[in-house]
């Protein structure tokens, strides 16, 4: 309950901060007048700053978030391994390639770049998975599929870029792939937040299987759990989520790899508590993050991305240190 | 007397190399059986086997006369508890927080903790003297305590049958002895994998020895137990004697330098 009231004060005041001078009376103005209507003395441009640009921007930036953080909680505990997160198991990238597909060269007709972004997930993941499987199936092996994978596909979607993108694209393009909420509108604020909702509730749902999994495969097996349909599911629905969340932001990293550490800290291991405070913590931070990208260098807006792996670094190396401490 | 947990000439191969070798062994309700074996000799996967953690190849592992591949999982886990052998977690366990890893398969997801989960778990660490410890970080624990914690949560699921892996590795003698006491005191069948032949001969109702996959003995373990077998299997001279509790006593004799 705390963490949604903080999530809203932090929503409001993201939308506070910008070049518009509003404040915390303008934005719930505009926001009372859409959700309960009525008529208020609101300049339209002011309704359209907050209306059409911040409030879905916040929203998308909470939504991202708790979804990235959610991934990099079920990876982490899956894979076994504090440092598994959609961006490094390459999954980010691979999604990212499929999309900067759909869009610079336009294939697949029908296929939309959620789409393309999707078949990209999955098959970056598939990949990873196989690797690490060939090589042994170790903890470690699975970030070094992940790294192998991640180059693999950066590359890829560099080809794809060069050979076919003009450079205004490649301009658009390049800001995507670090990760940017600027592009946010209330279509994919609806996809984006049903999706992820809808893959926090099956992941929740799964919450004792994966404490099951603290101590391996044959633990989790031997404590009733149906591990391969589980990893199955979950798997597959970090990687729809995953996907879903980089074709409407690009490939934030480092937020699904820290948060779930933070959230660790707060609630303990337990996922019934674990799942649910990694997204809330998520959303805080993501539109916190959103909120300085944007203001940090105004009028220049910095990739979300960017600023996460600022914070996210610092944190990464102390995950590491840590973990070297308790051997 | 017959066993609510068979292997019915069970194969299985790992790596293309058959691991085990058309295994029949029956486990009769309540007993305490041993495994014993060279290592390799297939203790550990038969454990697996016998767990359902591994599916056999030819022959079947049945649970109440039912293969067990037809049982639901969770319904094994209700009744089956397993203790493999070095585990490890890369999570800030606490030793009260894997005991209740325990409990997941008596518990539905909308239900929080029972008051039977509560006592299952109060008992369990009560039994292997874990209880000083509850607050503790697993991986801060030497081997041995953190072996006692595995058991502990074995416990907790409050199993009819009790498959354990070395359990007495990295015990001293006291724990050696007191965990042994334990698993035949508790009213659950158990198999237990044993490297220790004076610890199998005190303990244990039924040996059954495993050589290269094959059962090359089984019955109790003054039939078992015999310098001839120990010989044959080990490699090792003993010396055999029985004590007064009828139990054999097993006196390994050093091999002699050669040529003299």
């Amino acid at each position: 309950m705390l963490g949604f009231g903080l999530l809203a004060l932090s929503i409001a005041a993201a939308m506070i901060i910008g070049p518009a001078d509003l404040g915390f009376g303008d934005v719930y103005a505009v926001v009372a007048q859409h959700v309960w209507g009525g008529q208020v003395a609101i300049a339209p441009i002011d309704d359209g700053i907050v209306w059409e640009l911040r409030l879905p921007r916040a929203l998308l930036a909470a939504i991202c978030g708790a979804g990235l953080g959610i991934c990099g909680a079920i990876l982490q505990s899956l894979m076994r391994n504090p440092l598994a997160d959609p961006f490094m198991l390459g999954i980010s990238s691979g999604a990212s390639t499929g999309a900067v597909l759909v869009v610079v060269t336009g294939i697949g007709g029908a296929l939309t770049l959620s789409g393309g972004a999707f078949v990209g997930a999955v098959l970056a993941f598939a990949l990873v998975l196989a690797l690490a499987a060939v090589s042994g199936g170790g903890q470690d092996r699975v970030l070094l599929a992940g790294v192998a994978g991640t180059q693999l596909f950066s590359a890829a979607t560099a080809i794809v870029v060069f050979s076919s993108a003009d450079a205004q694209q490649t301009r658009g393009v390049l800001f995507w792939l670090l990760g940017s909420l600027a592009g946010a509108g209330w279509s994919q604020v609806a996809l984006c937040g049903l999706v992820c909702a809808a893959c926090l509730a099956v992941c929740w749902l799964q919450s004792d299987a994966l404490d099951a999994f603290a101590f391996g495969r044959d633990a989790a097996a031997a404590l009733g759990v149906s591990v391969r349909r589980v990893r199955a599911v979950l798997l597959a629905t970090t990687a729809l989520l995953t996907a879903v969340l980089v074709s409407a932001a690009g490939a934030i990293g480092f937020v699904g790899l820290v948060l779930p550490h933070a959230a660790r800290m707060i609630v303990g291991p337990s996922h019934r508590r674990l799942l649910p405070v990694t997204a809330i913590t998520g959303a805080i931070f993501l539109v916190w993050v959103d909120a300085a990208a944007r203001t940090v260098f105004a009028p220049q807006e910095l990739p979300v991305g960017v600023v996460t792996a600022l914070v996210g670094v610092p944190i990464f190396m102390w995950i590491l240190a840590r973990r070297r401490r308790i051997r | 007397m017959t066993g609510t947990l068979t292997a019915d000439s069970v194969t299985w191969s790992a790596g293309g190399r058959l691991v085990i070798d058309g295994v029949s062994l029956a486990v009769a309700d309540g007993e305490t059986l041993g495994l014993l074996g060279p290592n390799g000799a297939g203790k550990s996967s038969l454990l697996r086997l016998l767990a359902g953690l591994r599916r056999p190849d030819g022959g079947a592992v049945l649970l109440d006369g039912r293969p067990l591949v037809d049982h639901r999982r969770r319904a094994v886990a209700q009744r089956v508890a397993v203790v493999e052998q070095q585990v490890s977690t890369e999570l800030d366990l606490t030793v009260e927080q894997i005991v209740r890893l325990g409990r997941i398969p008596h518990r539905g997801i909308w239900s929080g903790d029972t008051a039977a989960d509560h006592l299952a778990v109060e008992r369990a660490l009560e039994q292997t003297e874990t209880t000083a410890m509850r607050d503790r970080d697993w991986r801060t624990l030497s081997g041995g305590e953190q072996q006692r914690v595995q058991i502990a949560r074995a416990l907790a699921q409050e199993p009819r049958e009790l498959l354990l892996d070395e359990p007495t590795n990295h015990l001293d003698i006291r724990h050696q002895f007191e965990l042994l006491a334990l698993i035949r005191a508790l009213p659950v069948t158990a198999v237990v994998t044993l490297h220790d032949l004076t610890l199998a001969a005190l303990f244990c109702d039924r040996l059954v020895v495993l050589d290269k996959g094959r059962v090359v003995a089984a019955g109790t373990p003054a039939e078992v137990l015999t310098a001839e077998l120990i010989s044959s299997v080990y490699g090792v001279a003993a010396h055999v004697s029985v004590d007064h509790t009828g139990r054999p006593a097993i006196q390994l004799l050093p091999p002699l330098p050669a040529n003299t």
